[in-house]
Formats: C-alpha cells, structure tokens, sequence
C-alpha cells in the first residue's frame, strides 16, 4: 500500500517567494531521504515552492475562476510530499516519526486511494469511464 | 496509546528493523538462525515492556542492544563451546562500546556489508528455492511465517519447517557469512536476484479473488529489489531487474477486467498505467545501460518492456526495436518462448510472412509440442496472409491444448471467424 506524507510547515503560508531553506535542516532531510530509499520504501520525493507563486483555481458557479498566491485566508499549505510503499498504516507513521522534523512541521499520513479499495460497483464504473476515454482518444 | 496499537506499533518497528537487526547479529554469532532466534528474543521483550514504557526514541539500537545482551548472556551460560563462546562475547562486548559507529561503517562500506551478506547467504545455492525463497521473505522481507503461508498458499507448519530445515541446512553446510567474490560472484547474485523475481512473479500471478497477501508480494519484491539496488548499486543487472519489476507492476491497474478476465497488453487502457512506476523503471533501466549491463538478460526484458512502456498507444510501439532485443535475448538466454516473443515482434514489424518462418522453425524443432501460444501464434499469422483454412485448424488445435476455458472460448471464436471470412 502506498502512503503520502504531506510535510506542513508552519509560516509556509505566508514565506516570500524564492525563500531558501537552511542547509542544515536541509542536510538531515536528505540523509532521512537517503534511509527511506536504502529501506526501499521511498517511490518520490519532492519539495514545493511556496504558495506566494502559487494559484488558486476554485469553480464558483461551476466557472473556473483563478487566484493568485499568497492565499489569506489559508492557515496550513503543504511545503512538500514523500510517496512511500510500505506494508502498514503503523508502519507509515513509524517512518514519520523518524522524520527530523522542527517544531513548527507537521506530517500529515495519508493513504493512496487504490481501486482495490472500491466496491465492485464503483470499480465496474470507473472501468467503463476508462474504456470510455480510450475510445474517445481513438 | 492502547495495547494493541502498541503491539501494531512494534509490528511496524519490526519490519523496519528486523533485517538490519539480524544482519547484524549473523555477522557477531556468524549463525542466521541463531541471529533470528536472538532477534526474535529481543521482539519478545519488546512486546512485553514497549506498553507499558512507550516505543522508544531509537527502536532499532533499543533491540540490538537487547539481542546482543541476550546473546552475551546466553553463550556464556552454554559451556560445551566455552573457547569458541568466549571469543565471540569478547569481541561483541567491545564491538557493542563503539556500537553505533559500527554498524553504520559497515553499511557504508560497500563490501562489507550485513545485509548484503544476509541476502547472499538466504539465498544460498546450498538451499532448495523454495527454501530460498522462505528465508528471503522472513529474514529481509520481515514477513511472519503466518503471511508466508498466505501468500504461497500453503500450512503454515509447511513454511515453517521450511525455514527451519534452511536454517539448518546452512548451518550443517557451514556456509559462511560473506559475500562472494570473484568468479563466484556473478553466479551467487544471479541466484539472488531469480528469487526476488520469483517472488515477483508470484504476486503477479494472483488474482482479487485471492488473498491480499499474494499480490503483496510484487511490492515485497520490489521492495527486496530496491534496497539490493541500493547495496548493490555497481550490479547491472541489479537495476535491469528493478527496471523489470517497476515497468511490470505498472500495469497492474490495467491487466484485467474487474471479473479477473486478463487483458492483453496492446488492448490495455495505458492510461490506468502507473507512471510514477514507469519514471522509476526507465531510470533503473537507465542505471543498468550506464553500467555497461544493456545486454543482461534482465536488462533485455525490462528494455522490452520499456519500449511498451514509453509508446504511448498501441500503434506508436517499436516492434522492430522490440524484435532487435529479443534477438539479443535469444543469443544471452535462448528459450523457445522467447524465440516464439521474437516471431511475434519480428511479425509486427517487418509483416507475418517473416514471423511464419521463424514460427514454422520452432514448430519443427518440437520443444514448444505442448504449448498452444505456439498454434495460436501460427493461427495468428496465418490469418493475416489470408490462409484462413490452414489458421482455422491452427486455432482449433490451440483450443484444444490450453486448460484456461475463457482462452478456449476465445480460440474457437477466432476458429469460426476464419470459416465465415473464408465463405465471403
């Protein structure tokens, strides 16, 4: 099963664009990175620019409609992502533990929707829905 | 926390650190069996006072430094071997003072490593394969015996036993705790890397109505396969069959109807492949090639399935490129099935007429008599050339070979099609 850890750094929120982390955070990050891959659960891995250069699509009134970055009213953004495989829900949040986080991160575990998940009528649905598009694509 | 999610907790724990742990015992007591006895000791411990203590900081130097302590204990209580016991527990106490500096010198150090000596003796050439195969998923993949069982569908005295008599089998062998070197060294990591891919195949092989831990097993072996990339990293082939397995479960989304009917890779709906899979394969592939190994046979197979992997319909597929490699396979690992793959390539690319007679070469060589991809093959191709009444008797004898009644249905459907095409 596959997990994302979303890392929330507080303060993101509002971080300047082009705002450089500190090397050695940096440093301990990539030897956590480095344990994730030598225990072979680490499938990506990726840090993202602050939401100050970031957009907003929202659809009010079913009309794409879009904001620019920073977003005021947000209290918590994402700074970055891991994609793991592992064997447990436990096994996730133990890797999360071993995270050198700072007191201002949180790590948010969340699993990887698979359509083994789905009961089969759902399953049979998005099966036609595919069959669907690669007719279309044709 | 509760006890249970206590108990979940050090499961977690224990698949993390299990094969470390008893890499690094094996290395000290030089005896697998004993170093998983020890390691399951030092669990045991740990089931009995994490709940009420909490997991601690570093769970991983928790149970190392309480297996080592058990092992200390217990060998100098045991006295028939006193000499040999008390060399041992002298050189474990002074490598416990500077412990942790130890075990990360020897994974850093490429040679040297634990786990790599574990994998290479769990898959020894001493053992059975299945026995292979047990041991590897127990004492790297951290899988009880109980999911062992599960996946291969077999008792669980049956997997256990196994792993008892393997054990055993290394220890009557005295096979030692290293890694090969030299000439030996290309056959032992070939041993290595076909369990991983038996176990792959395994997985591969099993369908939703099974149990989930067989499927499970395509990420057990992926995940065997990485971390061995990762010990490994100047092997090729290594990273061919990384690339192998990464570009193969790709398609696991795509492979099969929600009734389980299998779909054949050129009708599969290539937008259910998994591209974060597909990234990871062709760089391992990528890997393999820059380390000189594009011509291993894994290499080959994942370059195959490379090319499927990177045409993105059906039609965009280069099947003379495909046929090329499968040439280069037949003359690094000749098989007739994979000679009957390259009459398939060689007939998309360059037309049916040159596929027959690669297809009529291996019908008269006689290896693949029982085999009806071979009929089925020819019945193909001959339909194409438009010799409908010789395809039409093709397809019936591949109906009447194959036990797989959905494939016999489709067979005798293909029959009946050269009959009506062949009355207009």
């Amino acid at each position: 099963m596959r997990f994302m850890m979303l890392i929330i750094p507080k303060g993101y929120e509002t971080a300047k664009p082009g705002i450089v982390p500190d090397a050695k955070a940096v440093a301990a990050m990539m030897k956590y990175n480095e344990s994730l891959q030598k225990a072979g659960v680490l499938l990506a891995v990726d840090g993202l620019h602050p939401p100050s250069v970031g957009a907003r699509v929202s659809f009010p009134g079913g009309k794409a409609k879009v904001t620019d970055g920073p977003f005021a009213e947000v209290k918590e953004v994402i700074g970055g992502y891991w994609m793991i495989q592992v064997k447990s829900r436990e096994e996730a949040i133990e890797w999360a533990s071993r995270c050198p986080g700072s007191e201002n991160e949180v790590i948010e575990i969340r699993q990887v929707q698979e359509m083994s998940d789905f009961p089969a009528d759902v399953r049979e649905a998005a099966a036609g829905f595919a069959e669907m598009q690669q007719k279309a694509g044709r | 926390m509760t006890a249970s999610e206590t108990h979940r907790a050090i499961n977690a724990v224990w698949r993390i650190e299990s094969p470390r742990l008893i890499a690094g015992l094996a290395r000290m007591v030089r005896d697998v069996g004993l170093a998983e006895e020890l390691a399951q000791d030092a669990l045991v411990v740990a089931l009995e006072q994490w709940p009420e203590t909490g997991v601690p900081n570093n769970p991983g130097a928790w149970l190392m430094a309480t297996a080592k302590n058990r092992a200390i204990d217990q060998l100098r209580r045991r006295k028939r071997l006193e000499q040999k016991h008390e060399e041992i527990g002298h050189e474990m106490e002074t490598q416990q003072s500077t412990s942790t500096p130890d075990i990360e010198a020897a994974i850093d150090d490429d040679v040297g490593d634990d786990l790599l000596r574990l994998v290479f003796t769990s898959c020894h050439p001493v053992l059975s394969t299945e026995a292979r195969v047990a041991l590897t998923l127990r004492l790297l993949g951290g899988l009880t015996t109980e999911e062992i069982a599960r996946a291969f569908l077999v008792s669980e005295p049956t997997i256990a036993q196994r792993i008892v008599r393997a054990k055993r089998t290394l220890a009557d062998e005295k096979v030692p705790f290293e890694v090969p070197r030299g000439a030996e060294l290309a056959a032992r990591l070939s041993s290595v890397l076909e369990v991983i891919y038996l176990i792959f195949n395994e997985g591969y092989s099993a369908t939703s109505g099974d149990d989930w831990m067989r499927p499970a097993l395509c990420e057990d072996a992926l995940r065997l396969g990485r971390i061995l990339a990762g010990l490994a990293p100047n092997e090729p082939e290594v990273h061919g069959l990384v690339a192998l397995m990464e570009i193969q479960a790709s398609r696991s989304a795509a492979r099969t109807k929600p009734n389980d009917e299998p779909i054949l890779l050129l009708d599969q709906n290539r937008a259910r492949w998994d591209r974060l899979l597909i990234g990871r394969g062709l760089a391992a592939l990528e890997r393999a090639e820059k380390l000189g190994g594009a011509g291993g046979p894994y290499a080959l197979q994942a370059a195959i399935a490379a090319c499927h992997a990177r045409a993105l319909t059906a039609p965009d597929t280069d099947w003379s490129r495909i046929a090329v490699l499968y040439y280069a396979l037949m003359q690094r690992a000749p098989s007739p099935v994979v000679e009957l793959n390259r009459a398939v390539a060689v007939g998309m690319a360059f037309g049916p007429a040159a596929a027959l007679e690669i297809v009529d070469a291996l019908t008269s060589e006689g290896s693949l008599a029982g085999y009806h991809l071979l009929p089925t093959v020819r019945g193909d191709l001959l339909f194409k050339l438009g010799r409908l009444d010789e395809a039409k008797k093709d397809f019936e004898r591949a109906a009447s070979m194959t036990r797989n009644a959905r494939e016999q249905t489709l067979l005798l459907e293909r029959a009946a099609a050269c009959k009506k095409s062949g009355a207009n």
